[in-house]
C-alpha cells in the first residue's frame, strides 16, 4: 500500500503524460500481480461498491478529532475535498502497517460492507490509527469511491504495455486493451494474461488510428485551400467519434480516445452484426430520432458515462452511426486508396447492410466556396458544428496530419453578461473565488443564466476574487451575492430551452472571452437578445 | 470594548497610552510587532519595536521615522501604560506586545509560533486578562509536521536533485521563512545562493547576529555557470520568470504552511510543497490559548471567526475583532519584501494591501 500510495502522489504531482506513464510502468515493474491488477482496476476508474456512508465518515472523523460537526463543515468548505478533510483533520496515525494493495482492498477494505455500524466504526478507526496523512488519504479515496488521478484508463493500458514490452515487444497499449475488455476482475490471474507474450488473442480488435481534422482559420476561409472542386463536404457533427469493427463475427467499437466502448451502444453494435467480416467503419456516433434528425449533444450526453443501459433512455434516446469513412474491407486495408474511391465503397457497404442504425452521413452539395459557406451558416439548425471539407483524392492520414481533412467551425455566440454571484473553485482553486454565475436584464432585474469557469487570466482572477470579497451583498453557503459590477463577454457553442433554467435557456460550454472593463451593468445584453439566438424549432 | 484596547478600522488602539499596535494605516505612535508589511506599516512618526527587529525595520520603513527599541522583557512607560516585548517565535525579531494598566493586562501576540525555529527566540506565554491571537491557520486541517522531518526531507530533495542534475529552487518569503530555512540546509550537500530579496534579508539577519550557513547571492554570478548542484532559495515571485531560465534545468518547490492541502500545492504549481510555516497550527493555536489562560480571547487575522465561536463553545469568552480571511496572496504578499534592485525584486506588487475593516 506505501507503494501505491506513494504512485498516487506521484501521479497527482505531475501534468505531464510521459512522466505519468513512467510512474505507473515503474509501479508495474514492482507491484506482485495481485497489487498490479488492483492498481489497474483502480487506475482505470474501477470502484469499489460503497462500503461506509460518507454521513458516518464525516460523524466520526470530528470524533476523532475532537471537534463539533460544524467545524468539519467549516474545514471541508476550505479543502474543498472530502478525502482529504478527513485525512488532515484526524490526528496522524501511530504506527504505519505495511501490507499489499490487494490484502487492504481484500481483507481491510472490502468487508466493511459486510460490518454492523458500530463495527465499521471500530475498523475505520483503527485504519486510521495505521496510516498517515498520505497514506489515509488514498486509503479514504478507495473508501469514498472518489479514487482519481487524472489518468485516463487508455493511459493506464499504455504504462501496461510499456512495462510488458520489455521482456514482450508484442504486447501493444492496444492488445491490453482488448485484453481488459468485458467484466474485468482484478486478480493476479487476470494480470497474468494481461502480460501474455502470445497476441493472436487481441488482432481481432485491433483499430486504427484516427485521421483528425485541422481546423479551418475562420476569419480567413478556405480559399487558400484551392478549388473547391477537389474537395468533398458533410456536415462536422458534434457526437462520439467511433471506429466500428466487424472482424471473425465478433464487433469492436472503438472511441476516439482509443477507449473500447462495450456495451455502450447496444443498437450500433447490432447494426455492426450485418457488416461482412474484415470491415471497418469510421463515422460519428450521435442521438437522432427515426427520422434522421440529429439531436443535440445534451441529448447525447444523458448516454454518456452510464455503464448500462436502461429501456426507457434506450427509447428517449435512440442513436445512430453516422459513417463516413471505410478503412478496411474484406480484411484489407484501403486506408491508402483516395477518399473518392473509400466513399464509393462504404456507400456499397452501408446499403447492403441496411440498418436503421447504420446510415452514411450526408455529403453536401456545393459547387463552390461561397455555396458552402452559405450552407455552413446554417449548421446549427441542424445540430452541427460547421462543415468538414475533405480532399477527394487524399488518403486517411494518422493523426492530425495538415491537409487533407480540415473543419470549418461556425463562430461561438457570444453576449455581454453581468457576474452576479461567485463560488470558491474547488481541488486547485480552493482558496479563490473563480466559479461565476452570469446574468442578463429582463426589465430592471438580472436573470442568471450560464456559470462560466475558465477563460481569465491568473491575475484577471485574482482581481475578481478581490472584487469578490470587498463587494459580497449575502453569503448562501458557499456562493456569495455581489453587487452588479463586473460585465463580461462570454463565448458559448451551443443553446437550447431548458425548464430547469430560470432564464429558461441552457448553454452548451459556456466560457469567459474577455472581461468588458469598457462596458457599464446597464450595457450588458438582454435576455430577449439571448432568446433571439436559439434555434428555430 | 476593553479598557485597555479597542479593535478601531485603523488597528488596534490602546487610548490610556494613545499608540496603535501593528496599525494598519499611517498614524502619529506605532508599536510593532514584526517587521512583516502588514504589521509594520510605512509613513507612521513614530515606532515603538523589539530591539531584535532594529535591522529589518531600519531597511523597510522610512529613515525619517522616530524608531525606539526595547529589548525583550523591558519595560516602557507610553503616558503611564507600561510596556514590553516577549518573543513570538515567528521571525527574527518577531514580539508579543505585553500592555499593563491599572493591573490589566493584554497581549497582543502578532503572528507567533510554537515550533523549533533557529533563527529566533521561542515563543513564551504571558499569563494575561486579554489576549489577541491571530487565526492565520485556525482550521483543524493544519497541523505542522516537526521541523526536523521537514528539514530533513528538504535536504533529501536536493540530494535528489543533484542526482538527475537539476537545480534546486526553493521558494519562501523573502524574510523570516527564507532565512529560517536557510538555517535548516545541510550545507555539506552543495552550495546555496539567494534570491535578491532574500539576500537583502540574509544580511540584516547577519548583522543581527543570527548564524547562516554561506550563501551566494545569484546576480554576482556572471555567464555560464553549473548550477546542477546547487539550492537556490527564492521568492515565491520568482517562479515562472524569466529570472529562472539561467538555472537551466530545475526542480522547484514551495515551503509555507499553505503546502498542507493539496489545492494550494497545485495552485502554486511547483514540483514540491513542503508544511513550513511561521504561524502556529491548531493544535498549537489551542495550546497557546489554555497556556496564556485569558480571561478573554480576541481572534484577528485569519480563520477568526471559526476560531472564536470553537473557543465560545469550549467555554471562553472569545470574539472576532476582523473579518477578514487572510488568504494564502494575502500571506504572500505581507511576507514580500519591497526591494530597490529591479530584476530581482519580489514582483508580487500590492505588498501593502489591507485586510478588510471590520463591519
Ligand atoms: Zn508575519
Amino acid at each position: 500500500m506505501i507503494d501505491f500510495a506513494a504512485l498516487y502522489h506521484r501521479l497527482d504531482s505531475t501534468t505531464k503524460t510521459n512522466e505519468k506513464i513512467a510512474a505507473m510502468a515503474d509501479y508495474f515493474g514492482l507491484a506482485n500481480p495481485a497489487d498490479a491488477a488492483w492498481a489497474t482496476y483502480f487506475l482505470s476508474g474501477g470502484k469499489l461498491r460503497r462500503l461506509v456512508p460518507t454521513k458516518l465518515l464525516r460523524q466520526w472523523a470530528a470524533e476523532a478529532a475532537g471537534i463539533p460537526s460544524w467545524l468539519f463543515d467549516e474545514s471541508y468548505q476550505s479543502v474543498g475535498d472530502l478525502a482529504e478533510t478527513i485525512s488532515l483533520i484526524v490526528p496522524p496515525g501511530e504506527s504505519r502497517e505495511e501490507m499489499p494493495l490487494s490484502l487492504w482492498i481484500t481483507s481491510k477494505l472490502e468487508p466493511l460492507k459486510t460490518l454492523s455500524e458500530d463495527q465499521q466504526r471500530d475498523a475505520v478507526l483503527e485504519i486510521w490509527q495505521q496510516t498517515d496523512p498520505q497514506m489515509r488519504f488514498v486509503v479514504m479515496k478507495l473508501i469514498t469511491g472518489a479514487f482519481r488521478v487524472g489518468v485516463s484508463k487508455r493511459l493506464v493500458t499504455r504504462a501496461i504495455a510499456q512495462f510488458a514490452q520489455t521482456s514482450h515487444p508484442d504486447i501493444t497499449a492496444d492488445v491490453v486493451s482488448h485484453r481488459l475488455m468485458g467484466d474485468w476482475q482484478p486478480s493476479a490471474a487476470a494480470f497474468q494474461r494481461l502480460m501474455n507474450p502470445d497476441v493472436e488473442d487481441a488482432v481481432v480488435s485491433q483499430p486504427y488510428p484516427f485521421c483528425l481534422a485541422h481546423p479551418l482559420d475562420t476569419a480567413a476561409g478556405p480559399g487558400a485551400l484551392g478549388s473547391a472542386h477537389e474537395f468533398l463536404a458533410e456536415w462536422k457533427w458534434d457526437g462520439i467519434r467511433g471506429q466500428v469493427i466487424r472482424r471473425q463475427g465478433q464487433t469492436f467499437v472503438w472511441s476516439r480516445g482509443e477507449e473500447l466502448m462495450e456495451g455502450r451502444w447496444p443498437e450500433i453494435e447490432a447494426a455492426a452484426e450485418s457488416l461482412p467480416n474484415g470491415t471497418v467503419v469510421d463515422g460519428e456516433i450521435l442521438a437522432a430520432l427515426a427520422s434522421g434528425q440529429v439531436l443535440q449533444f445534451a441529448q447525447l450526453q444523458r448516454r454518456i458515462g452510464r455503464k448500462s443501459i436502461g429501456k426507457k433512455l434506450l427509447a428517449e434516446v435512440p442513436v445512430i452511426f453516422h459513417a463516413f469513412d471505410l478503412l478496411e474491407e474484406d480484411g484489407t486495408d484501403i486506408r491508402d486508396q483516395p477518399l473518392a474511391y473509400r466513399r464509393q465503397r462504404l456507400e456499397a457497404v452501408v446499403h447492403q447492410v441496411d440498418h436503421p442504425h447504420l446510415c452514411l452521413t450526408q455529403l453536401i452539395t456545393g459547387s463552390s466556396w461561397a455555396d458552402w459557406s452559405n450552407i455552413r451558416e446554417t449548421s446549427r439548425e441542424m445540430n452541427a458544428e460547421g462543415l468538414m471539407l475533405k480532399r477527394r483524392d487524399g488518403r486517411y492520414d494518422v493523426g492530425r496530419v495538415r491537409g487533407n481533412w480540415w473543419k470549418w467551425k461556425v463562430e461561438p455566440y457570444t453576449i455581454d453578461a453581468v457576474l452576479i454571484y461567485a463560488q470558491k473553485g474547488h481541488g486547485k482553486r480552493s482558496s479563490l473565488f473563480t466559479d461565476y454565475t452570469f446574468a442578463l436584464w429582463q426589465g430592471d432585474t438580472l436573470v442568471p443564466f450560464a456559470k462560466a469557469y475558465s477563460g481569465l487570466t491568473d491575475a484577471e482572477i485574482q482581481q475578481v476574487d478581490q472584487f469578490v470579497r470587498k463587494n459580497t451583498k449575502e453569503s448562501f453557503g458557499p456562493v456569495r451575492s455581489v453587487t452588479p459590477e463586473l460585465v463580461m463577454e462570454l463565448a458559448f457553442e451551443g443553446l437550447q430551452r431548458s425548464k430547469r433554467h430560470k432564464s429558461g435557456i441552457a448553454t452548451r460550454f459556456p466560457r469567459i472571452l474577455r472581461w468588458r472593463h469598457d462596458k457599464r451593468p446597464a450595457d450588458a445584453n438582454r435576455l430577449s437578445d439571448l432568446l433571439e439566438l436559439l434555434p428555430s424549432e | 470594548m476593553n479598557a485597555l484596547l479597542q479593535s478601531t478600522p485603523r488597528g488596534l488602539y490602546c487610548p490610556a497610552g494613545d499608540f496603535y499596535v501593528d496599525p494598519r494605516v499611517p498614524v502619529e505612535r506605532a508599536v510593532v510587532s514584526h517587521a512583516h508589511s502588514d504589521h509594520a506599516r510605512w509613513g507612521c512618526k513614530r515606532y515603538l519595536a523589539a530591539q531584535k527587529s532594529e535591522q529589518l525595520l531600519r531597511m523597510r520603513l522610512s529613515p525619517d521615522a522616530q524608531f525606539h527599541f526595547l529589548a525583550f522583557g523591558e519595560s516602557h512607560a507610553v503616558n503611564g501604560v507600561k510596556l514590553s516585548f516577549h518573543p513570538a517565535g515567528h521571525m527574527l525579531g518577531s514580539a508579543q506586545v505585553r500592555i499593563e494598566h491599572r493591573g490589566q493586562v493584554a497581549v497582543v501576540t502578532g503572528d507567533y509560533k510554537l515550533g523549533d525555529d533557529p533563527t529566533c527566540e521561542s515563543w513564551q506565554p504571558i499569563h494575561c486578562d486579554l489576549m489577541v491571537t491571530e487565526s492565520t491557520f485556525g482550521l483543524p486541517v493544519y497541523r505542522w509536521p516537526s521541523e526536523q522531518v521537514t528539514m530533513a526531507a528538504i535536504n533529501e530533495w536536493w540530494r535528489a536533485n543533484q542526482a538527475i542534475g537539476k537545480c534546486s529552487v526553493l521558494y519562501g518569503y523573502a524574510i523570516g521563512k527564507s532565512q529560517r530555512l536557510l538555517a535548516g540546509l545541510d550545507s555539506t550537500v552543495g552550495p546555496i545562493y539567494t534570491h535578491g530579496a532574500v539576500e537583502k534579508g540574509v544580511q540584516a539577519y547577519r548583522r543581527s547576529g543570527v548564524r547562516l550557513p554561506k550563501t551566494t547571492y545569484v546576480g554576482t554570478i556572471r555567464g555560464k555557470h553549473d548550477w546542477s548542484k546547487a539550492m537556490v532559495v527564492a521568492v515565491p515571485s520568482a517562479h515562472g520568470t524569466p529570472w529562472m531560465r539561467r538555472f537551466g534545468r530545475a526542480s522547484t518547490a514551495m515551503a509555507s504552511g499553505w503546502m498542507a492541502v493539496r489545492g494550494s500545492r497545485r495552485r502554486r504549481s511547483v514540483d514540491r510543497g513542503f508544511v513550513v510555516s511561521d504561524h502556529v497550527d491548531w493544535p498549537t493555536l489551542l495550546q497557546a490559548i489554555d497556556a496564556c489562560d485569558p480571561d478573554r480571547v480576541w481572534v484577528t487575522h485569519g480563520y477568526s471567526a471559526v476560531v472564536a465561536r470553537y473557543l465560545n463553545e469550549a467555554g471562553r469568552d472569545a470574539q472576532a475583532i476582523d473579518s477578514g480571511l487572510r488568504t494564502e496572496q494575502d500571506e504572500d504578499a505581507a511576507a514580500s519584501l519591497a526591494t530597490d534592485d529591479g530584476s530581482d525584486a519580489d514582483t508580487d506588487g500590492n505588498s501593502e494591501r489591507e485586510t478588510p475593516p471590520a463591519p
